[in-house]
């Protein structure tokens, strides 16, 4: 197929495309992150989290050559790095942001590990619709080409809003999160709640890291994730604890990561390595414009440690 | 079956409960007979082991050795959960309402039983006909967060009578509340044990409210039960005298009179500063404090004085207006502190006044470390003069301390608070600016840190008290400010002062 010249029109329709491409990392383990910290705890661990799903997504997918296996099996991956996270977070004097670093490098080291034998391989990758289809124009087919992760993602953002309101499960995450003496005079065990949030929370960065091996960039290498499990903890903040505002700002988040790419394909060749730092930037700028020292944080959950 | 809630009250006795943590003896031997239906009061000082007898009631502890009876019967309450289910419940000092959840999501969260998927449409019909028995009215929709602090005790007590509770203990329950809102609440309650559907345990330390509302009181003591009666059979005189046995309890200086003329130490003029949410401000916009009186600034908490303590503090910029200390400029850095004396006695010292893991003689010698005794500073710091600089203060302060050597953190909240008053009140004071000073703390220490105060007020001292607790402020101040929504609102001497006005205010009535 002969690449049709949009002219500048490439830029905004490659971010579009690179928003829902990219973000979708970015929203699993935003949503993970929000579910943990609406109970209580962060966990930094997401990011050596996501580098372990994307090696164990994609070797198991290298190894039964089919992407879903792959992805249960990165879930599941993730969900023992969250429980590890929350068991040991249960005693006491244990800091969660520091467990949470020692798991960060901790599952970035242990994927390197047993990843090496996997950079090579071709694996099957995960499906994707065509929603594209319609137009004539490559770029366009390209931008809307879109996975069923993205779509699983955003459908989950906004369960996880219903949920934090209406069901059991989120209303007692979120008593737990806000308030331990409450959740003790309720007869919950605090403790139990934060393990199976952060488990959960876990579960689904490993999900996002399936995105990462066996989508886009649809590989494994060491640098898969390139801190994108960190940018998304900022990311949780940012959008205030609340599952549509995590997935606004992944949406976000993606769309800046596009930018340098798209400027280089319509022949920006000056320069766009700054804009390939655009999604670092936005989350300094993020965090500068939205914290103040005069103010506290709006809606933060009462237990969590940055904020106590 | 009552008419309010459906349950029916029932009575609690405790026979020879005693309670040890190792060695130490909490409680020793107390039997209590709280009537079905009556509204009993439990007085006693800090530590005098009333918390711990409601624990032992309410399944927290598991008492060394003594019975619970239930109307008459012996129960087994291993847990809280056991407690519920005889229908006995509390509502605690501190709220354990959930902050960020609405007053129906914290009443249906809080049941045994919740469905897994909530159907809000059904419950919000229960709760509005549940509502419609309460004799509360109460917004449910709004973030418990965004409720007055009468508004959540209320709550905390719906939710104890929508669980079916019919044996309540209230702890502290009018501690932040305003008198009007105390009354209120306390009369409600009262209401509802005349009707016969339900039994209060309350713990107070208010003989005023004791003598107005309950019906039988029980008084502890180092952990013994030292008295129990009717409330109409004795006299305040005989219930502090219970409460706080022989010890020698500070007197009050007699207040000096204060002089008109007296140079204005602290002004205050057009301040404006944001507070902590970032969506209103503080304005204060004329506040003068002369040499030798006490301002006091009453409110409930959350009205800004916390902002405007720190304005005052330094710890929170200023968008505009001027702090003047005796007509100079005062932005409270290190050097103008000294150059002008003044000092600075945060509310809860141990967080916002002290370093919790630096010794005690370290702490206290916080403002005069750095200088020798010509006021000149010094480079080198000598651990043997603020050894003894510190041993002389917590002599002459009566600070109890197991060395001076002992992090600040290991001493009780009392003697933290002297320690704290022992740096800020040595040396010259010119101006002394003070924050719920007594919160939290005992009899004795409370009498002997107002007689501080009342001190350093007669030697001089412009005094800038800000208090929730109304007694105080009344005991203390020659002028009363009420602060409400972030601006003084009413002004009043001493001498004119009425409990009633200044609760209205608080409330922002006006």
């Amino acid at each position: 197929m002969d690449a049709t010249d949009i002219g500048l029109w490439g830029v905004p329709l490659a971010i579009l495309g690179g928003a829902i491409r990219v973000s979708t990392p970015f929203i699993f383990v935003s949503l993970g992150e929000a579910i943990t910290e609406r109970s209580g705890r962060i966990n930094l661990g997401l990011e050596g989290t996501l580098v372990f799903g994307a090696m164990t997504a994609y070797a198991v997918a290298v190894m039964t050559n089919s992407p879903w296996p792959g992805l249960l099996a990165a879930a599941a991956a993730g969900l023992c790095f969250g429980l590890f996270h929350g068991w040991i977070c249960k005693f006491s004097k244990v800091n969660d942001i520091a467990i949470g670093i020692a798991l960060m490098l901790f599952g970035s080291g242990l994927a390197f590990f047993f990843g090496k034998p996997f950079i090579k391989p071709k694996a099957p990758n995960l499906p994707a619709i065509p929603f594209g289809a319609w137009s004539d124009i490559p770029q366009v087919q390209a931008a809307l080409d879109v996975n069923v992760l993205f779509l699983i993602g955003a459908a989950l953002s906004l369960v996880l809003w219903w949920a934090f309101r209406n069901t059991r499960a989120g209303l007692i995450v979120r008593v737990v999160g806000d308030s331990s003496d409450a959740a003790r005079a309720m007869g919950l065990n605090p403790n139990r709640v934060r393990l199976l949030a952060t488990g959960v929370g876990g579960a689904l960065a490993g999900i996002g890291g399936a995105y990462l091996s066996l989508y886009y960039p649809g590989s494994w290498t060491e640098r898969i994730s390139s801190g994108q499990g960190l940018m998304a903890v900022a990311l949780v903040i940012f959008a205030r604890w609340n599952p549509l505002g995590c997935f606004a700002a992944a949406l976000l988040f993606g769309g800046a990561g596009a930018l340098g790419p798209a400027l280089q394909s319509v022949g920006v060749t000056q320069g766009y390595y700054l804009f390939y730092a655009a999604p670092y930037i936005l989350t300094l700028v993020i965090m500068i414009a939205t914290s103040s020292p005069t103010r506290s944080l709006a809606g933060a959950p009462g237990e969590l440690s940055i904020t106590k | 079956m009552s008419a309010i809630t459906g349950n029916k009250a029932v009575g609690v006795e405790t026979i020879g409960m005693t309670m040890r943590f190792g060695a130490f003896t909490a409680l020793a031997d107390v039997s209590i007979k709280v009537r079905a239906g009556s509204f009993h009061a439990l007085l006693g000082e800090n530590g005098a082991g009333k918390s711990t007898l409601v624990k032992c009631m309410m399944g927290f502890y598991h008492p060394t050795a003594g019975d619970i009876l239930v109307d008459g019967r012996e129960v087994a309450i291993a847990s809280p959960r056991d407690a519920s289910a005889l229908g006995l419940g509390m509502v605690y000092q501190h709220f354990t309402l959930v902050p960020s959840l609405t007053g129906a999501e914290n009443l249906v969260i809080s049941r045994e039983k919740v469905p897994g998927v909530i159907d809000w449409r059904k419950e919000r019909g229960d709760l509005a006909v549940f509502m419609d028995r309460m004799p509360f009215k109460l917004p449910l929709d709004v973030m418990v967060a965004e409720l007055a602090a009468g508004e959540k005790q209320k709550l905390e007590i719906v939710k104890q009578l929508y669980l079916g509770r019919s044996f309540l203990v209230l702890d502290e329950p009018t501690s932040v509340l305003t008198p009007g809102e105390a009354q209120e609440v306390l009369g409600l309650v009262r209401a509802m044990t005349r009707a016969g559907d339900l039994t209060v345990l309350m713990i107070s330390h208010k003989f005023h409210e004791v003598t107005a509302f309950a019906d039988d009181v029980s008084v502890l003591r180092k952990g013994r039960l030292t008295g129990t009666g009717r409330v109409v059979d004795l006299d305040r005189k005989a219930m502090a005298a219970m409460m706080i046995g022989d010890q020698p309890i500070a007197a009050l200086d007699s207040r000096a009179e204060p002089r008109p003329d007296a140079e204005i130490v602290l002004k205050v003029k057009a301040l404006k500063a944001p507070d902590r949410t970032g969506l209103k401000s503080i304005r204060i916009e004329d506040l003068g404090v002369r040499s030798g009186e006490i301002v006091g600034i009453a409110g409930i908490s959350g009205n800004g004085q916390k902002e405007f303590l720190e304005v005052l503090a330094g710890q929170r910029p200023r968008d505009a207006g001027e702090v003047m200390v005796r007509g100079s400029a005062y932005a409270a850095t290190r050097a103008e502190a000294r150059a002008l004396n003044v000092r600075l006695i945060p509310e809860e010292p141990l967080k916002n006044a002290c370093a919790p893991k630096m010794t005690v003689a370290e702490n206290i010698s916080f403002r005069t470390f750095d200088i020798d005794s010509n006021g000149k500073p010094v480079s080198w710091i000598s651990a043997g003069a603020i050894k003894a600089f510190s041993a002389r203060l917590v002599e002459q302060f009566k600070v109890k301390t197991a060395s001076l050597a002992s992090p600040i953190a290991s001493l009780s909240g009392g003697n933290v608070q002297r320690a704290v008053l022992a740096r800020e009140l040595t040396g010259e004071v010119d101006l002394l600016i003070v924050s719920n000073p007594c919160f939290g703390l005992d009899f004795s220490a409370v009498a002997e840190i107002r007689a501080r105060i009342m001190k350093a007020r007669n030697a001089g001292a412009a005094v800038l008290l800000m208090s929730e607790d109304l007694d105080e402020l009344l005991e203390l101040s020659d002028r009363i400010f009420v602060m409400s929504d972030g601006a003084l609102v009413y002004e009043t001497p001493i001498a004119q002062a009425s409990v009633q006005t200044i609760g209205e205010h608080m409330a922002g009535h006006h």
